[in-house]
């Protein structure tokens, strides 16, 4: 109970500031990934003159969204690497950050109900294994033991062959992460404006300097784009066109179930995944919607299809209440792994794509591009996932990790 | 929820429909060929506002149409 009170304490204490007219670093969008690439380079590189603008409050577009999974088994080598990294920093983030972050380690199985899904989920595992993750094979059985809810036959229709389990996987609270960056960067002197929409870019012979507010322009040494959805939009200031596609992605609680429920539960052939809160109620995601859309609106359709799916699975949510669902947009890049750094553009970096898997992501993700923009240089981690990529065919495909969260 | 009006089934809900990506033709600004087939093969316009795209009335007709949509309020206006 202390740990709660010293938390809301320490958030009083915010010091918020007054634009100033220039920065050294300018970071647009103030979730996990804007808030923790301030963080870290205040704290691991002394660099303080940063102010992190956001359009809403801190926390509210994607990182107050999504379904807090972390885990790092993920299907090509350089992708698990920096998951895994991502997972390491998260374990150790309480300590670093001197907040609770209410962090739990749960374990996650992909179920699979066909021959060639279970080929996958093998090739996935061994893969893991080589790259520096456990994620191991599992039978129905073992799948039955680990969370005895488990209707093996899938109501009948979607008999399940087996799985990968992967141990480590875990959930952390949102808001608390996010928070937990903004005061520890804040205390270094770190500004964050919020209600700051940035409406352009300011651009002198082909370089950024700066972001353009309703309320005057800020000049800065280099501009990051750490938006969640609108960053095409953002980059198209820059004249810079992005891999990228904006996907509403719907989710679902209901109300509190009394049993225990300690894992995280996926399913490959479905694609809908199921864990519990901190508060007992089911979290439900699925897949994103089919049409890029900016929309936040939630569907009904959405209710219908997902309900229906996780009811085969786990019979038990048949006689729980669907207490409230909500949308986020995600950035979904053409080959469904992220797109961190330089640009092409002086001045204008960007880390995006982050699609539906960015809050496992925001520890490395932030601490990376850190150091990409103290340094200059593009860290080993960070080498695959650079933006052109594109340009030379060697694109990071994973869609078969990304789908779903 | 978002309705698409087919011009041979009428009125129908967007789960009947394929979505089939947005309609654009090759940027003329980019004058490198090689930098403009990445552009095509790789990157898209992503529109805030009204775009165009292609649709396929995959659980209907199976014909393909071009609409025009806000991807705002997630409206067809045409």
């Amino acid at each position: 109970m202390s740990e709660q009170v010293d938390f809301v304490e320490r958030r009083a204490r915010l010091q918020w500031h007054e634009p100033k007219p220039a920065y050294d670093v300018v970071i647009i969008g103030g979730g996990g990934h804007g808030l923790a690439t301030a963080y870290y380079l205040a704290t691991r590189h002394g660099i303080t003159n940063v102010a992190v603008v956001e359009a809403g409050y801190i926390g509210s577009g994607n990182s107050g969204r999504n379904t807090t999974i972390i885990r790092a088994n993920y299907g090509i080598p350089e992708a698990v690497r920096f998951y895994q990294h991502s997972l390491d920093l998260y374990q150790t983030l309480e300590d670093d950050l001197d907040c609770w972050s209410m962090y739990e380690t749960k374990g996650i199985m992909w179920l699979a109900q066909t021959e060639t899904q279970m080929r996958a989920e093998r090739a996935r595992s061994l893969l893991n294994l080589a790259s520096g993750t456990e994620t191991q094979m599992i039978t129905p059985l073992e799948a039955k033991a680990l969370c005895p809810q488990l209707d093996l036959s899938g109501g009948g229709r979607y008999p399940v062959l087996g799985g990968s389990y992967h141990p480590a996987a875990a959930t952390a609270r949102h808001d608390r992460v996010v928070w937990a960056y903004a005061s520890g960067a804040m205390r270094l002197g770190v500004h964050v404006l919020q209600h700051t929409k940035v409406t352009g870019l300011v651009r002198e012979g082909g370089r950024v300097t700066g972001v353009e507010t309703p309320t005057g322009s800020i000049s800065a040494g280099v501009v990051l784009s750490a938006v969640g959805g609108r960053v095409s939009t953002i980059a198209a200031h820059a004249g810079v066109r992005l891999p990228i596609r904006t996907h509403p992605l719907q989710a679902f609680v209901t109300n509190s179930y009394e049993g225990e429920f300690p894992g995280i539960v996926s399913d490959t052939e479905l694609l809908c995944y199921v864990s519990q809160t901190e508060r007992g109620q089911m979290l439900v995601g699925a897949e994103y919607d089919a049409q890029p859309s900016y929309s936040q609106r939630s569907s009904f359709s959405f209710l219908q299809h997902t309900a229906a799916k996780v009811t085969h699975l786990l019979p038990f949510m048949r006689d729980l209440r669907i207490l409230r669902q909500w949308t986020g947009i995600c950035d979904i890049s053409a080959d469904f792994s992220p797109i961190m750094g330089e640009t092409g553009v002086d001045g204008f970096l960007v880390t995006t794509g982050w699609g539906t898997w960015g809050f496992k992501a925001i520890p490395a993700g932030g601490e990376q591009m850190a150091q990409l923009i103290a340094t200059g240089r593009t860290p080993a981690l960070l080498e695959p996932f650079r933006l052109d990529r594109f340009a030379s065919d060697h694109t990071m495909a994973d869609p078969g990790s990304a789908g779903t969260h | 929820m978002l309705w698409i009006i087919c011009p041979n089934c009428g009125r129908r809900p967007v789960e009947e429909y394929r979505f089939g990506g947005e309609l654009r033709g090759f940027a003329e600004s980019i004058t490198d060929p090689v930098a403009r087939d990445v552009d095509y093969v790789w990157m898209y316009d992503n529109i805030e506002g009204i775009t165009t795209e292609r649709w396929f009335h995959a659980a209907g007709c199976r014909r393909w149409l071009t609409l025009r949509r806000d991807t705002i309020t997630d409206t067809v206006i045409a």
